[in-house]
Formats: C-alpha cells, structure tokens, sequence
C-alpha cells in the first residue's frame, strides 16, 4: 500500500522503495536562475522604499510625470474592439490583416516586394519571438551556421539564439573611447567573417548603447554585405520612436533593400505603439518569388505551432485597427512623434545639466546617441554606487533608459552621475 | 561577359567580383561559366553543407532555395478544407471549438463583462513580469487544486503563466530537456497530434503507451498499466486530466488509483495536461479530481492548463504551467528556471487573457456567473451525445454497440471510425473530421444529429 507522506525528506539520490515512501524532490538538480539582468532591475527598484528612487532600467516608455502611457489611438482601438469579435484561434501565422499593415509600415506601402507577395510573414510575440523564431528556422534550414551579433547587443539575444541551438559569435561595434561606432572595426569583422554569415543588424536605435550607423555608413555596411554574401538579419524594436519618424527609422532597410538584400527582420510594437505586455510584432523574410514564400511562411508556422499554437489575437487587433485606419494612423504617428521629442529633450537636458556641473568628462554622446537608452559609459563599479547611494537603477553595462528620466528627476540624476564620475 | 567564379569553403579566398547592378532583384545563376566544386544540380543546395559559397554575384538568390513546403496541419488543416466547400449540408466536426446549438462561435458573458470592466479601469500595458499575472497565477492554481489545497498554503506549486497549454507544455518540455537529459516522456496512444511535435522540437525523447481499444471503443487499461510498468524509471508520464483528447475515453476514479499507484512504485514523474477543466462533466472540481489525487498522495507532479476551451478565450493563448513540488524551496527554484527558458521563447507572456481570467475568476458574481455557463456549454455537449445515440441506435439494426457515444467525455468522440471512413464522411456526406475518426461534438448541434448518424452508419457498414 503507498504510503502516504507530505513532507519530504532530504535523503540523498532517488529512493526505489516501493510503497513510494516519499523522498527528496525529483528538482534536486535545478539550481536556482540567476536573475534576468534587465527586468531583474525592476524587481530590486519595485522592492526599494526610497522616496528619491528612479527607475532607469527596463526600456518602458514614462511621460513626464513618470507614468506608463497608453496611447491615445490604442484606447480608441479598444473601445472599438471590446466585446464585439470572436476570440477563435487565429491561424497559425497570425492575423493577416496585422501583418500586411506591418510590412507596409516597414517596407513601405509600395513595396514591390508586397505587390510581389515575396515577403514570408507571421505574426509573432513581440520582437522577442521573431527573433526566437528566425533563430529556430535558422537552426532547422542551416544547421552548423552561426549568428553575429554585435558587442554589445540586448542581452536577451544571446539567450534566444543559444536556447534555439544556434552558436553565436560577436562582433566589434561600439566604441568605447569614442562611445560612438567602431565603424572601422565594424566593417573589418564584416570582411573577415567567412562568407554567406547571418548576421544581427538593429535597425535603429542600437539597444542598450544607442549608438547607430549614418546613413553613409550603412550604405557601405550593405555593399559590404554584398561582397560577403552574408545575410541581414534587421531587429527594429523602435521604429518611429527614434527619430520620432517611422520612414526615417527604417531607411537602413531600405537602403538593403535596394541594394538587393534579401533581408529577414524581427518587428515589435511593444514601444511604438506602448503595447508591451500584448505580445505582438512580426517576422518576415523576403523571398526570391512567391512562391518560396509560401513555402518559407509554411515551415515558420510548422515551427510555431509546437511553440504556441497560434499567436494570441488582442494585440494584434489593435494594431490592425490602428494601422487600418487612416485617422487612427495619423493620430499614432502623431503620439510617437511625441514620445520620441520627449526623449531628444531630456537628452539634451541630462548633457546640460552634467555639463553645468562642471563634470570634466565629454558628455556629448548623451545626445549623439538615439532612441531610449543611452550608454553612459558608466563601470559597474559606479552603476553599483548610483544604485546603493542614490537609489537609481539601471543595468550595470551603464546603460540608462532616457524614458525613465523627467523634468522632475533629471537634476537629481545627472547629480548623482557626476558625484559618482567626478573621480574618474 | 565577366564569368562568375564562385569558390567554396575557403573564407579567407573568396573571388572578388564586381557587381552586376542589373540583376537586381532576380535571381542568377549566370552560365555555364559558374563553377561548384562537388555538387550538380541545385547549386545551393551545397550551401547548406559548407555555408561557404561566395554570393558575390548571387546576392538575390534566396538563402531558402531549398526549402520545401510544409504539410497541412492535420488539425486546422480541416476547417481550411471545410471553408472550401460549397455544399449546403457540409458539416464541420474538424477542430475542438465550442460551437452553439446555431453552429456559431460563443464568447461568454462573463468574458464580455470582464472585457467591460477592463476597459473602464483604463488599465496600462506594461510588461508583465517572466511569470506572469500575479493575480492571474493565484486564481489558476486554486482553480486547479482548490483553494484550501495544504501544498498551495505551503507555497510547494511552481506557478508560470504560458501562452495557453502548447506554450505551458512547451516550457515543461524544456525544462526536461534541460534538467532530464535523456528522460523520456510516455503519451498516450492516440493523443493529441501536437504533443509530438512539441517533444520533438524541444528534443525530448517520447514513446507512447497503449491507452485506446478498437474492439471495445474503450480504455486499454490493462495494456496502459502494463506499458507504464516496462517503461525506464523516472519517466514523464503525459496523462489527459478529463476529457482525454481525441478519444473522450477517460479513466474511471479506481482506475486513476491504479494509474498512481503504478506510477509510484516505477518512480515516474506524472504530467498532466488540463485543457478541459470544466468542460467534461460540467463541474470544475469534478474534473480537477485525477489531478488532486495525485497531489493528495504527496506526489511531485507537473500540470499544464488551459483557458481556450472553458472561457472561450481560445485566441488569447492563456494557460499556465504548475509543478507541485516537495518544498517550498524546490519550488522556487523550479519557477526561476522556468522563467529562465521563458525569457527566451517570449519575454513575458501576454496580458489581456491573465486580465480575463483573474477578473473572472477573482469576483464571486463573475465567478458563478461562469460556472452556470459552462455548465451551459457541458450540458450542451452531453444533449447532443444523447440525441446522436439515440439517433443511431433508431437507425441501425445491426446489433453494434454504440454506447461508447455516452461512456466517452468532453468534446470530442472516438468513433472508430478508420481512415477510409473518415474519408467517405468527408467526400459522400460533407462532414468534415479528422482522419483518426475523431469528431468534436463541440460542433454539432441537435437538428444535425440525425443527418450525422446516417453518415456514420453509412460509413461504418458500405465502407472498408
């Protein structure tokens, strides 16, 4: 007869007793996880009681009142929404209305790719997904390949692509003298890497160090590219919420496009449109023909439908509904503008106010730099002191995430950062 | 003409080039001045053996040249095939969504009023943190083991939201394959179709365990206990909670007694997948029963859950993974890794379906407000098994035992129907199921009943 015992026992190995008498836990081999560096910044600020703190970790867009914001055309798309559709499974590849407005928002509403229907597009969860799905398909079609990825890059794309199998390799990228582009050293890894490498590209405001190439730069990044034959992989997280204009943050893609590329690219709407925890973006590949574009849609599904089935649907209707009509449209374009110049100001803000200080280091990168975060330069070492004297939080690469700065912090931050650098 | 020398698996020696602006666009294989080194044919098809072509002529041409079409899904593939067709009678019994008695889709009342509430509180979108709703995890573990479940006060149940039961399961995948390497999972034979491809894509190894009888359109019992029994030590035992999918045949109370015990004395890790909860009988605590008896033997057990069927929010992707675990301290390290596997599938799961559900389940009038609906919905779904029976049995004279109609549970009924069959209900009588005889009740309604049991009796005699 078993036996029965709720309380366990902490006996070494495995008991094969039968009876079941009970023993120590089947988990004894899972160690504890590390916390996720970034969102586990949030977890210590939520936890911090200070009444100065400041939350300059995760990349969530503040207003000036230190608040979320949900966009004014987002409530409107909900009120149309609520209530009325069906919830059944979306199919496999999502919404297909959310997807065509997405690629006509990256590609350009006159694609001849489009028109072509040479584009293989899915909906995705968020940016994260897409690009967790690429890694999958890259693993599946070109087994023994690897990605390139920039030093730095976000930190979760590390985990993506090793979690789907697919060995990484870096490349040079951010300059830390300069904390601009190492754009000699960039193009050097491109020539050297072997031919036909898939490669990392952020579309725009490079995550965390803000840093992008010029337009002449990419242009010479892509004919490089050419030479190589190595494949673009484009992850645009910020389209229109760098510049504070959606064609102008997508023109690195235009200018592949163009040359020929056959680019992948992993989209999000989690800033631009501020639906973070909806889950919602798009991967899309382009194809020779239409073709091999159904069939590449085919196999993204085929992996997608062991993942999760289907994509979830609300935010997607959002986005469609957004994106569909033309008022709706101009009103987002208009609420990203804002959030992007509220950004650009406090950039210019925080260099001014370091500046006045007195601070003796260059702070000119604070408004070179583009989009949320801003690479200060900082060491860990300093990170850790603005943390535990100041009580501000931030990643310990230096990186800070200009949304969570305001006109009612801004001093207060850029003191602490001369207080912490002025021995440097 | 410059030729267009293309040298392979050299990186340091690729052929410089100039480019051909005029082929943009298109692909080009240029002439018979191309040279590949071994392979005729699809030149590159050797770039995936070596990855080393030189592209400079050749950036048009597609990475995904050699990428076939995939198949039709077996599942969704059916309500594609149906949507095609013109045929007025044509009845659709493909995929496991609820239908009403007019055959149309159903968003519950609660979920519209819950919706309602949603949009007046003008909540925000911010992330969720890795593991989901908090409010969210507590009403779905309680749902699950009841609120006054000992292991939930002492903090022993790992609880991640996961995007419906596919992601939940997916995460428990890989927490397996990471932390059992090597250890296999048992499923059933049939079981859902992708429960494989989710062990297959997460690389954990899996073999099945007899569970379905042709002869007696029942439970294999003794064939499951003793595929259970030869299994290695330590495996996953994947179990339907109720309502097993695609049979509808569900283990009796003793029998999941003998289930346990067996699992037990093999020291196998028990998985249950609740995708039903609520849907078989009607009752939430009755179809929680299998699960809470394992739990209640002081047994470590992982429990995937789903919304999709019993709040309607199929397209919201909401469920979550739990492991009942020893300690509170295992049980904590459990839940960091899993959120560890889920930062990479997704970040952090989607919101508005953990808003649903924890308003629904958080509030007592919303609460038995659902429980009357899916009650609603069961009662459903248990008319139509009744009237089909009746219906059949009325019609037929042969003597066959149609009973199993009403034995089976939940959505879906096991026919036994072959393949053949199944065809010929699809081609000659426009109903539309899957191909392992399976067809959801969930979409017939009462006035079809009739029309179907001529099918099935046709089909089970005049076919082979």
């Amino acid at each position: 007869m078993p036996i029965h015992s709720v309380a366990s026992s902490r006996i070494v190995g495995r008991s094969s007793v039968i009876g079941a008498r009970f023993m120590s836990s089947w988990w004894r081999s899972i160690e504890p996880a590390p916390k996720d560096p970034i969102l586990g910044v949030t977890e210590a600020f939520l936890a911090d009681q200070s009444p100065n703190k400041v939350n300059v970790g995760v990349g969530a867009y503040r207003d000036d009142n230190g608040r979320p914001v949900v966009l004014d055309c987002v409530r409107e798309a909900e009120r149309r929404i609520a209530g009325n559709e069906y919830m059944e499974y979306l199919p496999m590849g999502g919404s297909i209305k959310m997807v065509e407005e997405s690629l006509k928002l990256a590609y350009g509403e006159n694609s001849e790719f489009i028109k072509d229907n040479r584009i293989a597009a899915v909906q995705a969860l968020s940016g994260t997904g897409a690009c967790r799905l690429f890694a999958a398909f890259q693993q599946r079609f070109y087994p023994g390949s690897k990605i390139y990825l920039p030093i730095p890059t976000w930190s979760n794309h590390h985990n993506i692509w090793r979690d789907a199998g697919v060995p990484m390799k870096t490349f040079r990228y951010y300059h830390p003298e300069t904390r601009g582009l190492d754009f000699a050293g960039l193009m050097d890894e491109i020539k050297s890497a072997p031919n036909g490498s898939f490669f990392l590209l952020h579309a725009c405001a490079h995550n965390p160090t803000g840093v992008d190439p010029s337009e002449e730069q990419w242009r010479e990044i892509s004919s490089q590219f050419k030479l190589k034959g190595h494949f673009p992989f484009f992850d645009m997280a910020y389209q229109g919420f760098a510049s504070g204009s959606t064609e102008r943050d997508a023109k690195a893609i235009k200018i592949f496009l163009d040359d020929g590329h056959l680019v992948g690219l992993a989209q999000s709407y989690a800033k631009n449109m501020g639906l973070y925890g909806q889950r919602v973006g798009c991967l899309s590949l382009v194809c020779e023909d239409e073709k091999q574009a159904v069939s590449v849609k085919s196999q993204l599904q085929l992996l997608a439908r062991p993942m999760y089935s289907s994509p979830p649907v609300h935010g997607a209707r959002i986005v469609s509904t957004v994106l569909g009509d033309p008022e709706l449209k101009k009103l987002w374009l208009k609420e990203v503008k804002v959030m992007a110049d509220r950004i650009i100001g406090m950039r210019a803000t925080l260099r001014e106010c370091l500046e006045k200080r007195g601070s003796a280091l260059s702070w000119q990168h604070i408004t070179n730099q583009i989009g949320m975060f801003c690479y200060t330069g900082l060491t860990p070492e300093q990170v850790d002191r603005l943390t535990s004297e100041f009580h501000i939080y931030m990643t310990r690469n230096g990186r800070i995430s200009m949304a969570g700065l305001n006109t009612g912090n801004v001093e207060y931050v850029a003191d602490a950062i001369h207080e912490v650098t002025k021995s440097a | 003409m410059a030729s267009a020398m293309l040298s392979i698996t050299s990186p340091s020696t690729s052929a410089s080039l100039s480019m051909h602006d005029s082929h943009k666009g298109k692909p080009h294989f240029g002439g018979s001045s191309l040279r590949f080194s071994k392979e005729k044919g699809n030149p590159f098809s050797s770039v995936r053996s070596s990855g080393r072509i030189s592209m400079s002529l050749a950036v048009n041409i597609s990475r995904f040249e050699g990428i076939p079409m995939a198949p039709p899904d077996p599942i969704l593939g059916v309500s594609e095939a149906f949507r095609a067709d013109s045929n007025e009678v044509k009845l659709n019994l493909g995929v496991g969504a609820y239908r009403t008695e007019d055959l149309q889709p159903y968003v519950l009342n609660v979920v519209k009023k819950a919706e309602n509430l949603m949009l007046e509180r003008g909540e925000n979108k911010e992330y969720l943190p890795i593991e989901g709703l908090a409010a969210f995890n507590k009403a779905t573990v309680e749902l699950l083991l009841g609120a006054d479940n000992p292991v939930i006060k002492q903090q022993r149940v790992a609880t991640v939201q996961g995007l419906s039961g596919t992601g939940s399961l997916r995460l428990a995948a890989a927490l397996i394959e990471r932390y059992f390497p090597g250890a296999k999972v048992l499923i059933s034979s049939p079981t859902w179709g992708n429960h494989k491809n989710i062990f297959n894509d997460a690389r954990v190894p899996w073999s099945e365990y007899r569970y379905y009888d042709p002869k007696t359109v029942g439970l294999d019992f003794e064939g499951m206990i003793e595929d259970i029994k030869a299994a290695p030590e330590g495996s996953f035992v994947l179990l339907h909670g109720c309502a097993h999918n695609p049979t509808g045949i569900d283990p009796t109370p003793e029998q999941w007694e003998k289930i346990a015990d067996v699992i037990q004395q093999k020291n196998h890790i028990p998985f249950f997948d609740v995708a039903y909860q609520g849907f078989a009988s009607g009752s939430l605590d009755e179809d929680a029963a299998s699960v809470r008896l394992f739990v209640a033997r002081g047994m470590e057990v992982l429990v995937a859950q789903s919304y999709s069927k019993n709040l309607g929010l199929y397209a919201e992707r909401i469920g979550a993974m739990n492991v009942v675990s020893s300690s509170p301290e295992a049980a904590a390290r459990v839940k960091s890794q899993l959120k560890r596997l889920a930062r990479p599938m997704y970040s952090n799961p989607p919101v508005h379906g953990a808003r649903i559900v924890a308003n629904v389940v958080g509030d007592p009038a919303l609460f038995s407000e659902w429980k009357a609906e899916m009650e609603m919905m069961a009662g459903r779904i248990k008319n139509v098994r009744q009237k089909l029976f009746d219906s059949i049995s009325s019609k037929d004279k042969s003597g066959k035992d149609w009973s199993f109609i009403l034995k089976q549970i939940g959505m879906f009924s096991y026919t036994g129907l072959n393949k053949n069959q199944s065809d010929n209900m699809t081609n000659k009588w426009h109903v539309y199921m899957t191909k392992d005889g399976r067809i959801s009740l969930a979409g017939l309604s009462l006035a079809k009943c009739e029309y179907l049991a001529d099918a099935i009796i046709d089909s089970f005699h005049n076919v082979s």
